[in-house]
This record gives C-alpha cells, sequence and structure tokens, in this order.
C-alpha cells in the first residue's frame, strides 16, 4: 500500500478538511486533490491495511476491530422523545479508513427515477415528513457511472426490466452465481418475477494492485485482504494520496467546526490519539461523517452565533433519520448450497420496487437472496425456531443446515419521520466528557406493514423454490441503525433543509455536508452507490465553486 | 439488519444490555492485547491454562461437549473450546468470569442432588450427565422467560454464555484461538479454506449461464 505522500501541519490553511474518509469522504478526497486541491482528510477510526485484516469473528464481532467502539462512544436510544433514552448500541458503523465501505456487504444498486420524485407523485402521507429531491436521477446518472467505473462494480447492464436508464455497461461482468441465486431466479421465473445478477461493489476481474473476489465468504463484516472489495480503502483513497496533495489522518476525533465572528468556518478542531486538542485550518470544510456523527458534530458545534447548533436555522439537523425497512425469510434446501463460498449475494430481483398503490401501502423494496453469515453468527441466528439448544440434536442441526439454509432479505422504503433523529444525550457522554449520540426512532407503521408483505412474498418463493423449511423472523419495530440517512437533508428551502443541492449548507458558505445525511428519500435500501455518486456530483459542485472564487469570497 | 448485525446485537444482549456495554467500557484496554493474545495461544494445541484449573478445566469440557458432543465428527472437547474459553476469560471475555464460578459451583450442586455418589459432574455417566444438563438448560429456560429488556443488567446465565462461548471456540476462525485444526468447521461441512471457485454446490453446478425471461422487453 502507499504511504501518505504529503502531510500538512495543523497550522497550514489548506484548501479543503474533510472529516471522514468512508464512501463520501474517500471520493470527495481523490476528486478534490485530483483538482489540483491540497486537502487533510481527519479520520476517527485507525488506518489499517489489508493485511491487517482477518477472518477472526471476535475481532470483529466482540472487539470492533472495524466498527464504533461503543466503549468510548457510547450511544443511547429511546423510541420516542417522552423516553429518557439508555445506553444501547443502536448504530453500527465503520470507524477505520475507508469507513463502512471497508465491511459492507457491497450490494451496489442505483436508485431509481422515482426515488427523487415520489413526494410528487404520491402526495403527503399521514406521520411522514415527505419530499422531493432538489436534483433528479437524470443529473445523477453520469456519477453512478463513473462510481462503477472508478471504484469497480461487476454486473450486467440490462438484466432487470426494472432498472433506470444508464449511459454505459458495467466495467466487469458480474460476480459468479451462487447456488441460493440459481436457486431464487428459478422460483422467480416461476412466479413471474425478474431475478437478475446482482450488482456488487466486488472486483469479478483484477485491477492494478487488487485481486478478483476470491470468494473466501467473509464478506459482511470483515475487511477484503486482497482488495476485491471497493471500499474506498482499496480504490479511491490511494489515488487521492497519490496526487501528493491529500493526507490521509487518522486516529482524529473532529468534535467541532470552528467558525469566526463572520460566521464562517476556518477549521475543524480534533483529538489525536494522545487527546491532545488541534485545529486543522482549512479554507472549507466538508463533514462526511456519516449519518449519525455528521449532524451529531453540527449540534456540538453550537455557540453564541449559532445557538441551535451549526447549519440548523432549519432546526433540521439530526432529523428525519431513515434507516431503511427490512425483513427476512429463511429456507433450508435438500442438497448442499454450499452459500458460505462467495460474497453474500448473487441474484436480487425488483418487481416490488414501486408498489401498487391498490395495496394500500407506500413505496417500495428489492428481495436479494444471500448467505451472509459466518459460522459462528450462523449458529447464533440461522437455525429454524423449536432447533434443540444443545446436545445431538442441535448438532446434528447446525450439521445438516450450514450448508443447506440461505436467506431472502427484503430491503425496503423508510419514511422521513420528523421525529426519528440523531440529537445530544443530555446525560451520556463520551469517553472525552462530550455529549453521546442518542437515537430517537419508531418505524412509520406503513414501513412494517410493507415488510410483512414483503416478507410474505418471500416466503412464497422459497415455497416455489422447494424449501423443505422455511420460516420469517417476526416483524419488529428497529432499535438498531446501519444506513444512517436524511439526518442533514438537501433541499432549495432553508426552511426545511440542511444543504443545497451542491451540498452547501444552508447558513455557512464554506461549510459542506456529504454523506448519507444528504439523502432526502431512502430509496428502497442499499444506499451507499447513491451516496458515493453524490460524493462525485458534489466534488464537481464544490471545485466549480471554489475555481469561481465563492468559496473564499 | 442482517445476521452479522444481528449477531452482534444478540451478542451484547447476552453480556446483558446496558451492562454489555458497561462491561466494554471498563474492559477496553483488555481487549486491544486480546486477539495477540489469541494469537499466540493458538499455536499450541494444548496450551497452558491461565484462567481455570485443571479441575475446573476438566468440569467446562465436559458440559462444553453437552452442548456439541463427539459422535462420528470431532466435537466440542475435539475443537479445543475449553482453550478458548479460557484464553476468552482472560481477555475479552473476562466479564464472565463470575458467572464461570458460580455456574460450576451451581453444576456441582445440582450433580450432588441428583446423583449423591458422584463426586462432580465430569465423573458423571454419559447418562447422568444427559440429566444434569437438562436440568440445567431448563433452568435456564425457565429463567429467560422474563424478556432481558425487563430486567436491565440482569446477569447473563451460565448455560446461555457457556452455549454461546462454546459455539465460538467451536466455529471460530481458528486465528481467534478455537475450531482447532478446523475440526468445527469439517463437523459443519465448510471446507478449511479461504479461497473458492465456482461451481460452489449442487445447485449452480448445471447452471446455464443468465437469460432473460423469455418474450420480456428490456424496459417494463
Amino acid at each position: 500500500m502507499s504511504r501518505p505522500m504529503v502531510t500538512y501541519k495543523p497550522s497550514d490553511e489548506v484548501d479543503f478538511v474533510i472529516i471522514g474518509s468512508g464512501a463520501a469522504g474517500g471520493v470527495l478526497a481523490k476528486e478534490l486533490s485530483t483538482n489540483g486541491f491540497r486537502v487533510v482528510v481527519l479520520e476517527q477510526g485507525e488506518y489499517l491495511r489489508e493485511k491487517d485484516f482477518t477472518h477472526d469473528e471476535t475481532k470483529v464481532f466482540i472487539q470492533s476491530q472495524l466498527t464504533n467502539k461503543v466503549n468510548v462512544h457510547p450511544v443511547t436510544f429511546r423510541k420516542t422523545a417522552e423516553e429518557t433514552a439508555r445506553k444501547q448500541q443502536a448504530v453500527l458503523y465503520g470507524s477505520c479508513v475507508g469507513g463502512s465501505s471497508v465491511h459492507f456487504t457491497a450490494n451496489f444498486w442505483r436508485f431509481h427515477e422515482i426515488d427523487f420524485k415520489e413526494h410528487s407523485k404520491v402526495g403527503d402521507i399521514p406521520g411522514a415528513n415527505f419530499a422531493d429531491w432538489p436534483i433528479t436521477y437524470t443529473d445523477l446518472e453520469p456519477y453512478y457511472t463513473k462510481v462503477e467505473w472508478e471504484i469497480g462494480v461487476s454486473g450486467l447492464a440490462g438484466a432487470s426490466p426494472f432498472d433506470p436508464p444508464r449511459s454505459k455497461p458495467y466495467p466487469m461482468p458480474p460476480l459468479p452465481v451462487k447456488g441460493n441465486g440459481v436457486v431464487f431466479e428459478r422460483a422467480c421465473r416461476k412466479l413471474g418475477y425478474h431475478a437478475f445478477p446482482s450488482p456488487m461493489a466486488i472486483l469479478s476481474q483484477p485491477r492494478p494492485g487488487r485481486a478478483a473476489c476470491m470468494n473466501c465468504g467473509f464478506c459482511l463484516g470483515f475487511g477484503c485482504e486482497v482488495g476485491a472489495k471497493s471500499s474506498t480503502l482499496s480504490s479511491v483513497i490511494p489515488m487521492a494520496e497519490k496526487t501528493g496533495r491529500c493526507e490521509i489522518r487518522p486516529n482524529c476525533y473532529v468534535h467541532r467546526v470552528e467558525t469566526d465572528k463572520n460566521g464562517r468556518a476556518v477549521g475543524a478542531v480534533y483529538f489525536d490519539a494522545q487527546r491532545n486538542t488541534h485545529l486543522q485550518k482549512a479554507k472549507a470544510v466538508i463533514l462526511s461523517a456519516n449519518g449519525a456523527e455528521t449532524p451529531r458534530l453540527l449540534l456540538l458545534s453550537a455557540s453564541s452565533q449559532f445557538p441551535a447548533g451549526l447549519a440548523n436555522s432549519s432546526g433540521y439537523v439530526g432529523k428525519n433519520l431513515m434507516p431503511n425497512s427490512s425483513a427476512l425469510a429463511y429456507g433450508v434446501f435438500d442438497e448442499q448450497l454450499n452459500d458460505y463460498k462467495g460474497p453474500a449475494v448473487s441474484r436480487i430481483m425488483h418487481d416490488f420496487y414501486e408498489l401498487d398503490p391498490k395495496l394500500g401501502l407506500f413505496g417500495g423494496g428489492g428481495l436479494d437472496a444471500r448467505f451472509d453469515f459466518t459460522p459462528v453468527s450462523f449458529v447464533l441466528n440461522g437455525l429454524p425456531p423449536g432447533t434443540p439448544k444443545w446436545g445431538a440434536g442441535f448438532k446434528q442441526a447446525i450439521a445438516h443446515n450450514f450448508t443447506r439454509t440461505f436467506q431472502i432479505f427484503c430491503h425496503g422504503t423508510s419514511l422521513p419521520v420528523e421525529s426519528n433523529s440523531f440529537s445530544l444525550d443530555p446525560d451520556v457522554k463520551d469517553a472525552w466528557g462530550l455529549p453521546a449520540l442518542r437515537m430517537t426512532f419508531r418505524d412509520h407503521p406503513n414501513d412494517l406493514k410493507m415488510m410483512e408483505w414483503m416478507q410474505a412474498r418471500a416466503l412464497e418463493i422459497l415455497d416455489a423454490a422447494g424449501a423443505k423449511t422455511k420460516w420469517g423472523p417476526p416483524i419488529q419495530e428497529q432499535q438498531f441503525a446501519v444506513h444512517l440517512l436524511g439526518t442533514c437533508r438537501m433541499g432549495n428551502d432553508p426552511k426545511t433543509s440542511v444543504i443545497n443541492a451542491d451540498h452547501r449548507t444552508h447558513d455557512v458558505k464554506n461549510l459542506f455536508l456529504c454523506d448519507g445525511s444528504s439523502l432526502v428519500t431512502s430509496g428502497r435500501g442499499q444506499p451507499t452507490m447513491t451516496i458515493q455518486a453524490l460524493a462525485y456530483r458534489a466534488s464537481d459542485r464544490i471545485t466549480a465553486l471554489a475555481k469561481s472564487g465563492e468559496i473564499s469570497a | 439488519m442482517n445476521s452479522f448485525h444481528s449477531a452482534r446485537r444478540d451478542f451484547l444482549q447476552l453480556l446483558g444490555g446496558t451492562a454489555g456495554a458497561a462491561w466494554l467500557t471498563a474492559n477496553w484496554p483488555a481487549l486491544v492485547s486480546a486477539a495477540e493474545h489469541a494469537h499466540q495461544a493458538a499455536k499450541s494445541d494444548h496450551p497452558a491454562l491461565e484462567v481455570f484449573t485443571t479441575d475446573q478445566a476438566c468440569e467446562v469440557e465436559a458440559l462444553s461437549a453437552c452442548i456439541i458432543p463427539s459422535d462420528a465428527t470431532a466435537g466440542a472437547r475435539e475443537a479445543g473450546v475449553v482453550y478458548f474459553i479460557d484464553r476468552a476469560l482472560k481477555t475479552f471475555f473476562s466479564e464472565a468470569l463470575p458467572v464461570y464460578q458460580k455456574g460450576l459451583d451451581a453444576v456441582q450442586k445440582t450433580t450432588a442432588e441428583l446423583f449423591p455418589g458422584v463426586a462432580r459432574f465430569s465423573a458423571a455417566t454419559e447418562e447422568q450427565k444427559l440429566k444434569i444438563f437438562t436440568q440445567i438448560a431448563v433452568e435456564s429456560e425457565r429463567q429467560n422467560e422474563v424478556p432481558r429488556r425487563l430486567a436491565p443488567g440482569a446477569s447473563p446465565d451460565f448455560f446461555q454464555t457457556l452455549r454461546v462461548h462454546t459455539i465460538f471456540g467451536f466455529l471460530v476462525d481458528p486465528e481467534g484461538g478455537g475450531n482447532r485444526d478446523y475440526a468445527g468447521w469439517k463437523a459443519i461441512g465448510r471446507e478449511p479454506s479461504h479461497s473458492f471457485s465456482p461451481p460452489f454446490g449442487f445447485y449452480d453446478k448445471d447452471y446455464p449461464g443468465w437469460q432473460r425471461v423469455s418474450g420480456e422487453t428490456e424496459k417494463k
């Protein structure tokens, strides 16, 4: 791996300081440094390399090697504002260079046209704070294509009759089909549905410095040792470093965006690994800290000038959290699928992307056939209800089922609800004495009903596939978020949004936000592709503003 | 939500919900060196015990063998689960040590009650072990009828703890200090490799390649 080609002092006023090196921050770092700007990226987590990654579940599950560490960054949860939040690991996000793109499953769907203008089509929905995007799919399409070609996405263009238009095919063919993909595809065909090869941010063909996928099966939750998963760590961050203008600085916990008397951002204040405080000066600040930590950082940056938090004149910072709805159905088959081999998913279907309004449900979803278990997580979570918990029967069940089980995962819309939010906990502090992240969340009733409906369809598919045993865990209110979307939404109206279509905050001219928080709707799950397309587009917009002198003026 | 996240969530719940988080807070420095420790210890088939006495290890091994018995394939015993647990209690599962201490005492008591002549659980016959272990599991189930959320901070019970630790010790990647010689993976049909080529199983071996549904146009 390349080492940083350049280092800056905190007192050097660079062009951009970017907070977070994940899906969005990595792309912005590459684009802006390539465009000639001097960039410092401050990352909360460590700078791990491919050689540091492991298949050891104790490191990943128990020690949070790649994810947020609640021992020092506690999170609290409550369902409604009337409750006092309690400590709970309610949020999981990547905490290392590359962010969540290091450990994610790498499902890489584009959003569809409807996702950008659904409010106009269906109107208001009771209990939801629903809006259109200020941009359309057409605006974003060139950037979706850029993501696919630059970071490396495998797939088959035109395979889904529901796909939105695209300007170019995928840069490489789909990954190999899995047993679950074959079974799912045949069952879908029988029922008149359209399963197709899943687009994945995993290389099916090698690229310089990166191997094609070796089908090890340790994908979700794990970093890829061969660079086949197209994390920003393996794809764009090395390009950023090669420009000689970008420094990736790990182990920096940014806790404040500093502003001057004119209300302009002057840089980011952070604790280094030794807990010393620094101010990294910059002409402009970009927050890509994820949909939980970006709003938290804005709220932590309150001052007499910005008493409700920075860039929060709308009061929308942290609100409208959309984690995507989800449901699962499991099937056990006669013969060995061996789905522990290969990436989690190889076939998906989008027949339910836009549900018929006659169903009385809003939004829609996608289904995929997957096996995203490790051996340990399978035995803890993948066995049918009623399986013995120990003894000969237990052993027989795990030995039989491990190679014969797969899941259908239903991904769907989360409606924006204003009270669903991230805020600062008034009581609980982190290890640095700062207010902890507090999540307030209760699913919109539509989302739960829709998941019941999706799960019923998934069970029908498993039936058509000939599953010997099948079951669906009960749909429950969510108390755990991984997709952190909508919490600083984009919009034209400064009263009902935090950033404009250029990702510039309405309130602070040289402060930009780009990550899951920017999304206005949740799509149907799998948001990373859209977050990265937004980051490429934001880079173009920010570059244009900087070059025309509109940021520093 | 997916299996990774739910496994993680379940694990934290097992640690007692908020108590689990508190435990993590209190023990973070120990976690940092835990993997290194496990890696070193994993190099030996029978590493030295660091937490259990030999007698305790005998009991834990016999108990874990009730959860995953040895038959035609390896069980917890052959996979070296007790050594994984010993190292885990020294490092990243150290919060659970009192659970083991109390749990082993309770097992001893149950053994004495059910079979007064038997000195300890590990000395019981297979039939006796089954009866004792059934009682322990049933008691655990009865106690867990009270949802954990109604009793935040409640201690995780011995059976639940031992079960999860045994599963980890049996199936974790050997780099994590269990699953000796891939015994656990072999028992569940997972080939001990980290790189595979298709076809992977029965259903994909004759797959003709993806084809569009006949008669469909490209766009809906």
